[in-house]
């Protein structure tokens, strides 16, 4: 009797205390420190896969990268117009065909050494080449003779336009004109390495050494690596010796990889973090209505959609992709379901991508639809043959699959089936194009249309429709060459119409980054690409 | 007993491993993507350079030969997903957090259940027997992925006494603790009391009593002894299980222990990083057994024979 007594006291014991304290008396939370003390907590979602910007491909990894290498320029945190980076300035060939970067002479590594104008042309040899198998090589592809070298055909790298004029002048010459070159030289495969870093544990083109350890990194960015804890936290201090220090306002910045987003949350609302990378989908509503200053929904460079397999009936009448694309309610799809300021998608090209915009011309119109499918040749939905869609494992993929088979039944009588694999068997089964409709989702490497657009030229990698049109592919290629920029969209304008008649893919929605963020964190704007130079931010 | 364990070694151990090591290798090869598969897909260069890169353009007989060869000396490989790491460096970093939390979660399952246990046997089929055992057996049946936000609600969140997650100072480690041990403090109370009140009707507790001697003394002293076999029996792919399965845990409180390790490893088909931590785990186990099979004969001395 004596231990059920202890037991139930203590319980008791345990309640009651609990119950007495319920109101939280701590005075200084993680969140306030880190305010005082100028260090941001930064929810980053996975662990890094490494900190080589010539190896890793991810978002969470950029996060981190951009804290620790500059680029030649750095992304204006409003609008993202090219800012001054480890060049103060620029010039530019009337053939837009060669960009001659000035570089600092005060710009130095974090081992104190200059940043030179060979380094960069070192860095865009590691990454180009073949050995090193890097993913993103193909970012380099505008300058002369970068894709020769990187698939092998060339073997002397003195033949590619990049070239070290002095220690301060870098000049790039491209293999044609690349009005986004710009743009694209803030992507982080145009980051620099330390040349005697990387050669001192393995060569030019030797993958996955132990440079990037905190006690052997060099970088050129605003901060250093100071810790890395697998699976635990990433921490970043800023540089004394940065060239621009004076304007750094952070001391550091602490990235945590939280995979699931409920405990990204949770933290959040503890006080143990200052921003977020995602919110769980069930609870944006929550925040919407009691406390809105803290969730932030962005537009984002990305498209979601399904893209048909244009090699298999019934798919490969373009009536039925068109009835299909008629018959989805984005809208409400988007705002009842979604909830996440997602933007109900009537073309392919995110709206306002660098300046290009297009008419939405994919709407929801059911008796459009109900037309269109008549003239397929199927007297009614249920004389199709079976259609499967296919996607991978996520709560939100299930959800829209669910909501769109839904509509498909309700407005044109199809029924379809869902299929769900795991994420790798996903991904085999759309590259061997086994399936009839599959989702997919694409984030814009760079603020340009060609981003998007040329995607679905012949034969491209991640084309795994089916679909090809020669007409496109010559609009597509044109404009990606063209450098005035009214006749580029022009050309991209006639390719997405050619595309959107095709509907070899059906466009969904439009992403948003949807994200808590304390009100302590100033100098944060929202952009397109969710490029937030931290040298701009700063806690109060 | 020295005999006894080399047996153990050399006629399981390292058959089982072969065994499990030879299925793993073959298994993920058949599994559908490969650890090269992403949704932006790569250049046929890229992969082929990759694939040289992890010798994955050789023979899988040939892989699986050099394989075997290499993991003899502990040498599991580079990652795939973690290219600056390897899988020995990456056991060896995330494996201590995953022991720490299963040896904390062990001990609260102990603890609690054997008191547990203890109380419910004292006054079998009372209320007392009744409560004990179904508040225990809320620790199997609300599963860890709700009682761990649970936990963190009431304690983090409403309280403010522990932090929500990570791995820094002693609180962060409390509430993981008590969610991985709650699963295993049903089992352990429930062996506990099953073993007591078998014991409890033994001769030689009736002798105790003849003697006078108290209850709580008896309970304790003389039929807690024979009553913990069982648990000790338990207690060995517990342990196991407390160390290598506390995946959800892990995540939940964002811990960086080797149970996110080896869940991610599947889905990323990270081949050497499966083959570690297959292997280890599957170590682990069978290491964990045999010394509660040594510990057991130790305790009883009717199996002391078969340490011979």
């Amino acid at each position: 009797m004596k231990y059920f007594c202890i037991f139930y006291m203590t319980a008791a014991a345990i309640i009651l205390l609990a119950i007495s304290s319920c109101k939280n008396q701590r005075r200084d939370t993680i969140v306030s420190l880190g305010t005082k003390n100028g260090v941001l907590y930064f929810g980053n979602q996975t662990e890094p896969e490494d900190l080589d910007p010539h190896i890793v491909t991810g978002v969470p990894e950029f996060h981190i990268l951009q804290s620790l290498f500059e680029g030649l320029v750095t992304p204006d945190p409003r609008d993202l117009h090219p800012l001054p980076g480890a060049a103060h300035s620029w010039d530019i060939s009337e053939d837009n065909l060669v960009y001659t970067f000035h570089l600092r002479s005060e710009a130095t590594w974090s081992n104190g050494e200059m940043v030179k104008a060979s380094d960069f042309v070192f860095s865009f040899q590691r990454i180009l080449s073949p050995r090193l198998g890097s993913e993103y090589a193909y970012m380099l592809y505008c300058i002369d003779n970068a894709e020769k070298y990187h698939k092998g055909a060339l073997k002397d790298f003195a033949r590619v336009g990049a070239r070290a004029k002095d220690d301060t002048t870098l000049i790039i010459r491209l293999g044609s004109p690349t009005p986004y070159f710009m743009s694209l030289i803030m992507h982080d495969s145009w980051y620099p390495v330390h040349p005697p870093t990387i050669l001192k544990f393995g060569n030019i083109d030797s993958r996955g050494t132990r440079w990037t350890r905190p006690e052997n990194f060099t970088g050129n960015g605003a901060f250093k690596l100071a810790d890395w804890q697998i699976n635990k936290i990433i921490n970043v201090v800023k540089r004394a010796d940065y060239w621009d220090a004076q304007n750094v306002k952070l001391n550091g910045i602490n990235f945590y990889p939280i995979e699931n987003n409920q405990t990204e949350e949770r933290m959040f609302r503890n006080d143990e973090l200052h921003v977020t990378t995602n919110l769980p989908l069930q609870k944006i509503d929550w925040y919407k209505n009691n406390a809105p200053h803290l969730l932030h929904i962005d537009p984002y460079l990305g498209t979601y959609y399904y893209i048909c397999n244009i090699n298999r009936p019934p798919l490969n009448n373009k009536k039925l992709r068109k009835a299909l694309a008629l018959a989805i309610d984005r809208k409400s799809l988007t705002d009842d379901i979604l909830k996440g300021g997602q933007i109900p998608a009537g073309s392919f090209t995110p709206p306002n991508t660098a300046g290009y915009l297009f008419d939405p011309v994919v709407t929801f119109d059911t008796i459009e639809a109900r037309k269109i499918l008549s003239e397929t040749g199927f007297k009614s939905g249920d004389s199709l043959p079976p259609i499967s869609v296919l996607y991978n494992t996520s709560e939100s993929h299930h959800i829209i699959a669910q909501a769109i088979q839904q509509m498909w039944k309700r407005y044109l009588g199809i029924n379809v089936t869902l299929v769900n694999q795991e994420w790798k068997v996903y991904l085999a089964s759309k590259t061997k194009k086994e399936y009839d409709i599959a989702r997919m989702g694409w984030i814009g490497d760079y603020n340009d249309p060609n981003s998007f657009l040329d995607l679905w030229l012949t034969g491209g990698g991640n084309n795994n429709t089916g679909w090809s049109s020669p007409t496109y592919d010559s609009l597509v290629k044109q404009a990606s060459k063209s450098a005035d920029q009214v006749e580029r969209f022009r050309l991209f304008s006639q390719a997405e119409s050619i595309f959107l008649d095709e509907l070899p893919a059906i466009p969904i929605y439009f992403y948003t980054n949807v994200y808590l963020l304390k009100p302590s964190v100033k100098g944060w704007y929202s952009n397109i690409l969710n490029m937030h130079n931290y040298k701009h931010l700063y806690l109060e | 007993m020295v005999r006894f364990i080399l047996k153990r070694i050399f006629f399981e151990t390292i058959p089982s491993l072969i065994v499990i090591a030879t299925i793993t290798f073959f298994l993920i090869r058949l599994a559908p993507g490969g650890p090269f598969s992403t949704e932006k897909s790569i250049s046929p260069e890229v992969l082929t350079q990759l694939n040289a890169f992890y010798g994955l353009d050789k023979h899988l007989f040939t892989q699986y030969l050099t394989y075997m060869a290499r993991i003899i000396t502990f040498d599991f490989g580079p990652s795939f997903k973690y290219p600056g790491r390897t899988v020995t460096e990456l056991i060896a970093e995330s494996f201590p957090v995953s022991l720490e939390l299963g040896v904390y979660a062990l001990c609260i399952a102990i603890v609690s259940g054997i008191l547990a246990g203890l109380i419910a046997a004292s006054k079998p089929s009372s209320l007392r027997d009744y409560l004990t055992m179904s508040i225990s057996m809320g620790g199997i049946c609300i599963p860890t992925f709700v009682m761990g936000p649970l936990l963190v609600l009431l304690f983090s969140l409403i309280l403010g006494w522990f932090p929500v997650s990570g791995w820094n100072t002693f609180s962060n480690r409390i509430l993981p603790s008590i969610t991985l041990g709650m699963v295993y403090i049903a089992y352990i109370a429930r062996l506990t009391r099953g073993g007591l009140l078998d014991t409890m009707v033994q001769d030689y507790i009736r002798t105790a009593r003849a003697k006078g001697l108290p209850e709580r003394l008896i309970l304790i002293r003389h039929a807690l002894r024979g009553a913990l076999l069982p648990v000790l029996s338990f207690l060995g792919p517990a342990a196991a299980g407390l160390i290598t399965g506390s995946f959800v845990v892990e995540t939940i409180f964002s811990i960086p222990g080797l149970g996110r390790f080896f869940v991610a490893a599947a889905f990323n088909r990270d081949y050497t990083m499966i083959m570690g931590t297959v292997v280890f785990y599957a170590f682990i186990m069978i290491s964990f057994n045999t010394i509660v099979d040594v510990l057991t004969a130790l305790v009883n001395p009717r199996l002391r024979s078969s340490l011979r």
